[in-house]
């Protein structure tokens, strides 16, 4: 008996009509893959190529996918290593959405100061990637903690933990006006994002303690 | 330039359980959708007819 490199659950080969209910919910998903990938590196032209990235893999790893289960999940695993290693190459230096900068969020007739989407996305950025992730598939995406820590391969109680850290800060930083301007330009702080990311792509998921 | 197309709302990404909000969250969710609900960029619509025929 040889041993063949099977994937774990060997799935039934699949029919053209799989094929286009693939095709189908891959492109659904495209909007939410740009979205995650925006929060999630900042520039919108990097957020792409990393989406075209996922894309490309996912079909060519469509085998893997269970019909029925969420699509947006699997791709967004995806895009999560794939980010994770071009992070790790140094692709992607965090820098904020340009473009978003001017435009001003505008909060619903009645309610509160607006809040410039330029802040909550340069705010959103200074986090350290983990907790960015975190808050980004529960506090944006809509994911369960469950979902979320499936996407991130950890365990329920740390995406709790990441998600609550990353809102005190968000709250802090926001309420206090005291976002940082740029702050990942700054080698030290790239770098230990980077030291970080080690630890998240290793998929321990222990928050490094920075200081 | 359109910055009219934004009244696609999407019936998604709908949390009920989030009892506590801080004042933020909503502009957290409004920053994710503005990008999903902005218009596909030609590129995609490329590479997703490109997957079809490489098959």
């Amino acid at each position: 008996m040889s041993e063949n490199a099977e994937p774990a659950k060997p799935l039934p080969p699949r029919s053209a009509d799989d094929k286009r209910a693939f095709k189908r919910e891959l492109t659904d998903v495209v909007p939410h893959l740009r979205a995650f990938a925006r929060g999630l590196c900042g520039r919108p032209d990097m957020a792409d190529d990393l989406v075209q990235e996922t894309l490309l893999k996912a079909w060519a790893a469509q085998e893997r996918f269970e019909p029925g289960t969420s699509m947006r999940a699997w791709t967004f695993v995806i895009l999560r290593n794939a980010y994770l290693t071009d992070m790790r190459r140094n692709r992607f230096r965090g820098d904020y959405d340009e473009t978003v900068a001017e435009r001003v969020l505008t909060a619903p007739a009645g309610q509160e100061e607006p809040i410039h989407l330029s802040d909550m996305h340069r705010a959103l950025l200074t986090l350290p990637p983990e907790r960015r992730e975190a808050l980004l598939l529960v506090g944006a995406g809509g994911f369960s903690y469950e979902e979320a820590a499936n996407i991130c391969g950890c365990a329920v109680g740390t995406i709790k933990s990441r998600v609550g850290r990353a809102r005190a800060a968000l709250t802090t930083m926001i309420e206090e006006g005291s976002i940082p301007e740029r702050s990942l330009t700054d080698p030290a702080a790239h770098r230990a994002i980077l030291e970080e990311l080690d630890e998240v792509a290793a998929g321990n998921g222990r928050a490094v303690a920075t200081r | 330039m359109t910055s009219a197309r934004k009244n696609k709302q999407r019936a998604q990404s709908r949390d009920p359980s989030k009892a506590r909000d801080p004042e933020w969250a909503a502009g957290l969710k409004r920053l994710y959708d503005s990008v999903v609900e902005e218009p596909l960029p030609d590129s995609f619509k490329d590479l997703l007819s490109k997957l079809d025929s490489a098959d």
